[in-house]
């Protein structure tokens, strides 16, 4: 690995570029770097891992034990990618992505283009959108927000906190808080209880797959000693400045539990903002419940050079995506000529064979721990917009009153998807509450365009790269 | 409300939050000394001016706005720490920097 | 199949909402008929200004119009507040341009000078930078002057756009959004839209598609001399207010975020945008105001303008089909409340407002002769 200090150090144009240094951004450029593809990588946060694999090459053999085998397993792949020849530049937030393959690039202060001949898209999964009540108050976080604390800064909360939602990270973050000797103050299972027959048809798949045992092990361990409230609804959070409890019905109990930290999570959807501002075609999934990019066994998405792969392409985990980086960077390496169609064909064909029993497994995942559909959209009382401070009512009303056929219609008249985060916490939920509004699909739907910058950059760094681009001044008045 | 587990000790560095020096450690996002030193809202809205503090960690909430040596806006989870660094809170004050 | 209605208006967008309002409050039974969630809509990117300054400079009836209209906005503004509730933060404290040249002051000045000759009223004044300064006081050292006319002003179009939408369905009107007309037939004065979510019957109709009148208006004997013209805008993070005045080329909006933008492209496509001119918009906006060099831009995007061969609006009556009009223009922000309150009534009264009848096709066709 060659690690890049500045812009600076950026040639103007790679073979490849990576976005994102994750299993599947590392396994890609692991791949192509052994096939002789110039490669760089680009990362936003200090150092490699992505989300899963956080702070892995600092983390100390407590931490380790705490975070357990999947996490430590990261390490050999870190280093593995350490040892590669891609070049690599950590905080590099790349705020543009074009057809013809040009990014916008910036970092410490200053923006660059750049141009791929091949572009990964490898920027993984963020938490999917939970719009209950209070679920902006301060105390309230994501599942992931914590397990971030605990990778990065050793940082647990406690001891009154409640973890909230269905998922396998919910039961893993549990486990790592019970490994480190916190305690929980219960968990409230959303879990609907039908999933249970919409899974059994994939139990065989599962029960093959590495995720079982590991799974019924930790679910086992955590039932024997946390609080955990099944089939909950009518989720909310109340405080005033602060998160101070959290109300819900649990098998048409109510409950009320007084807290500090209030963790939600039901599962993690793709990060697409890049894909979508470039315009790659999109496709709803009913099964897992969010939009995936259209792309090829190999991840090249509807706009030729630009790939994908990793959880930015389906929730499939940090094992598959290290399997779709390397897979999409044998495509790319094929592509530009750097190794022969027999290579290609052997190499795709093994690599099929060692993931096909962690794919089963994903079947009987995505439909166990399906969604509550109460949690999908916002109640009328909860901010749907964090942003732009949208209620759900007021969502309800406006598409109600104003026919609204799709997001892009609703953002103009409500701001919803307008603010910071450019829709990423309300995309969905608006999405689907109007589908749900119009009695129809997603897909018919729509999904909010993103335009650039799809992360932050400054009027001044914009205005910086004007050197290169004098003609600029000529269509302006 | 947050605690570091006993044996995550790594080096520190002092940095200041709203005039007050704490210590955290080298590693530790904005956001999270933040959270470590007891700093539980970190903003309040443009919009209505409600509490807000960080909720995802990991850059795409944008809750976590925090004016880091006199720029506004910064988002704490995606800077770590430095030595002396200045952090301000944006509560009850519009973060304008033109003013 | 729909029911009959008086008026079909084409196009939701500032102009058709603007009109289709007007008409409905005066009792008429109309349908305002618009495309999908994803359109050419220029309704959607524009810059919100109410904006008189250096306008009709080559065509003096047309200064006029926007004062009158920039003039009747206030009234209108509360007319909509008091309707819906939806506020619109609508301001009339005066609008500069300011100038980072000597040569671009000496301009202003000659083409404002033009409009003031047809109209020694026209209100306008050459600023120096000394008087500028105590304005504005952020302004960079650049900046050598400016124009200032007190008629300027602007509005949340956003919020413009679904008040109108809410008024007209307050005051009865019908919306059929997702139906873009694809055919239109006239039968016994009838007309006949067929749309892609069933057929429309309508006694008179308004072409107010924007763009899309183009092809429409070929089905009721209009040549329409429009093109597109794609203009960009970045907007940055909210901030505490500090731009008291609106800009021709950067504003600050209620909420707090800065706009920034007024580029001139011969472009169709509005679904990217050009880092060149971005970056020469940016450069520029922070020239003249070196503050929002460290601000984040939040987006960036395109849009298409509305123009005509000459800039102005045309409206006209078809000669081929009575009862069908065209109706398209670039400033649907500045133009509403006259569109409202002066153009649907004359649409309807059939005696049109001879300031109006200025705004015809046969302009066109006399130049060509």
């Amino acid at each position: 690995m060659i690690s890049l200090q500045s812009l600076m150090n950026l040639d103007d144009r790679y073979e490849l570029i990576v976005i994102g240094a994750g299993p599947a951004g590392m396994a890609a450029a692991i791949e192509a770097t052994r096939n002789g593809v110039k490669t760089l990588v680009l990362d936003e946060n200090g150092a490699i891992g992505g989300q899963i694999y956080r702070s892995i090459t600092t983390a100390t053999p407590k931490r380790l034990a705490v975070l357990g085998k999947d996490y430590a397993g990261g390490a050999e792949l870190a280093r593995t990618f350490t040892e590669s020849g891609a070049a690599y530049l950590a905080k590099a937030t790349v705020w543009r992505l074009t057809a013809d393959r040009e990014l916008g690039v910036s970092h410490d202060g200053m923006a660059k283009l750049i141009t791929g001949e091949r572009v990964l898209v490898a920027t993984g999964a963020l938490e999917r959108p939970f719009p209950i009540a209070g679920w902006t108050l301060p105390g309230v976080m994501t599942a992931g927000a914590a397990q971030i604390l605990l990778k990065a800064s050793g940082a647990v909360m406690g001891p009154k906190m409640v973890l909230a939602g269905s998922g396998p990270l919910l039961w893993l973050l549990a486990s790592q808080y019970l490994a480190a000797d916190v305690p929980l103050l219960a968990i409230l299972d959303t879990t609907p209880r039908k999933n249970v027959l919409r899974a059994i048809p994939h139990l065989p798949g599962f029960m093959a797959s590495p995720y079982f045992r590991k799974g019924l092990g930790l679910v086992t361990k955590v039932r024997r000693a946390v609080r955990v409230y099944k089939n909950v609804d009518k989720l909310r959070a109340e405080g005033s400045e602060r998160v101070e409890r959290v109300r819900f019905s649990a098998s048409g109990k109510e409950h009320s539990l007084e807290l500090d930290h209030l963790l939600l999570h039901h599962g993690v959807v793709p990060e697409m903002n890049l894909l979508r501002s470039v315009g790659c075609e999109m496709a709803w999934d009913e099964e897992q419940i969010c939009w995936h990019p259209i792309a090829s066994a190999g991840g090249e998405t509807s706009i030729p050079g630009i790939y994908v792969a990793g959880d930015g392409r389906a929730i499939y985990g940090a094992e598959l995506a290290r399997f779709g980086g390397r897979r999409a960077a044998l495509e790319i390496s094929k592509s530009l000529g750097a190794i022969d169609g027999a290579a290609f064909e052997h190499l795709c064909a093994q690599l099929e064979q060692e993931s096909r029993p962690f794919i089963r497994g994903r079947f009987f995942l995505d439909r166990m721990f399906r969604p509550r559909r109460e949690h999908l959209t916002p109640a009328h009382d909860a901010l749907v917009c964090r942003c732009e401070e949208v209620l759900g009512s007021t969502l309800h009303d406006t598409i109600f009153r104003l026919k609204v056929l799709g997001p892009n219609q609703l953002k103009a008249f409500l701001r919803s998807g307008m603010g910071p985060c450019q829709g990423r916490q309300c995309s969905l939920s608006v999405t689907q509450t109007i589908a749900k509004l119009r009695g129809v699909s997603p897909e018919d739907v729509g999904a909010y365009r993103i335009r650039p910058p799809v992360k932050p950059i400054t009027v001044g760094q914009i205005a910086n790269l004007q050197t290169r681009h004098k003609r600029g001044l000529e269509c302006l008045q | 409300m947050l605690r570091r587990l006993d044996d995550f000790s790594t080096q520190t560095v002092r940095i200041s939050i709203d005039d007050r020096t704490v210590e955290v450690q080298v590693g530790d996002s904005v956001a999270a000394a933040l959270l470590l030193s007891g700093v539980t809202t970190t903003r309040t809205t443009v919009v209505s001016g409600a509490p807000r503090a960080p909720y995802c960690m990991m850059g795409v909430c944008f809750e976590c706005l925090v004016t880091i040596d006199g720029v506004a806006n910064r988002q704490a989870c995606m800077v770590k720490v430095e030595k002396g660094m200045n952090v301000r809170t944006q509560i009850d004050r519009h973060p304008g920097r033109t003013t | 199949m729909h029911g009959e209605f008086g008026y079909a208006v084409i196009g939701g967008g500032l102009v058709g909402a603007s009109l289709a309002y007007g008409l409905a409050k005066q009792g008429q039974k109309v349908v305002m008929l618009d495309e999908a969630d994803i359109a050419r809509r220029a309704s959607r990117g524009n810059f919100a200004l109410v904006w008189v300054q250096g306008k009709g400079a080559a065509f003096p009836v047309y200064s006029d119009w926007t004062i009158s209209s920039a003039l009747a906005w206030s009234g209108f503004a509360d007319e909509l507040e008091e309707l819906t509730g939806i506020r619109l933060y609508h301001r009339r404290p005066g609008g500069f341009v300011l100038c980072l040249s000597e040569d671009e002051l000496a301009f202003r000045a000659e083409e404002l000078g033009k409009l003031k000759a047809y109209n020694a009223g026209y209100p306008f004044e050459i600023l120096s930078r000394e008087e500028l300064v105590n304005l504005l006081p952020q302004i960079g050292p650049e900046v050598v002057g400016a124009s200032y006319c007190a008629l300027d002003g602007d509005v949340n179009s956003l919020m413009l756009l679904r008040s109108l939408h809410t008024a007209f369905a307050l005051v009865g009107g019908t919306s059929l959004p997702g139906s873009k007309v694809v055919d239109i037939q006239c039968n016994s004065n009838v007309y006949r839209l067929s749309t892609l979510t069933g057929k429309v019957y309508a006694n008179r109709i308004i072409l107010a598609a924007g763009l899309g009148n183009r092809e429409l208006g070929s089905m009721v004997g209009f040549d329409v001399p429009v093109r597109a013209q794609r203009g960009e805008i970045m907007v940055t993070e909210k901030i505490a207010s500090f731009l008291h005045y609106p800009m021709h080329v950067i504003r600050q909006t209620n909420e707090g975020g800065v706009m920034i933008g007024d580029s001139h492209e011969e472009a169709e496509d509005y679904n990217s945008v050009s880092i060149p001119i971005q970056s020469g918009m940016a450069s520029r906006a922070v020239r003249m105001f070196p503050c929002l060099e460290p601000l984040n831009v939040v987006r960036m995007w395109s849009a298409l303008r509305v123009l005509s061969c000459d800039g102005y609006p045309i409206y006209a009556h078809s000669n081929t089909h009575p009862g069908a009009y065209l109706v398209t223009c670039h400033s649907g922000v500045t133009l509403a409340a006259a569109h409202a309150h002066r153009l649907a009534p004359s649409i309807h009264s059939g005696s049109w407002d001879p300031i109006i009848s200025s705004f015809g096709l046969e302009r066109f066709h006399a130049e060509a002769a």
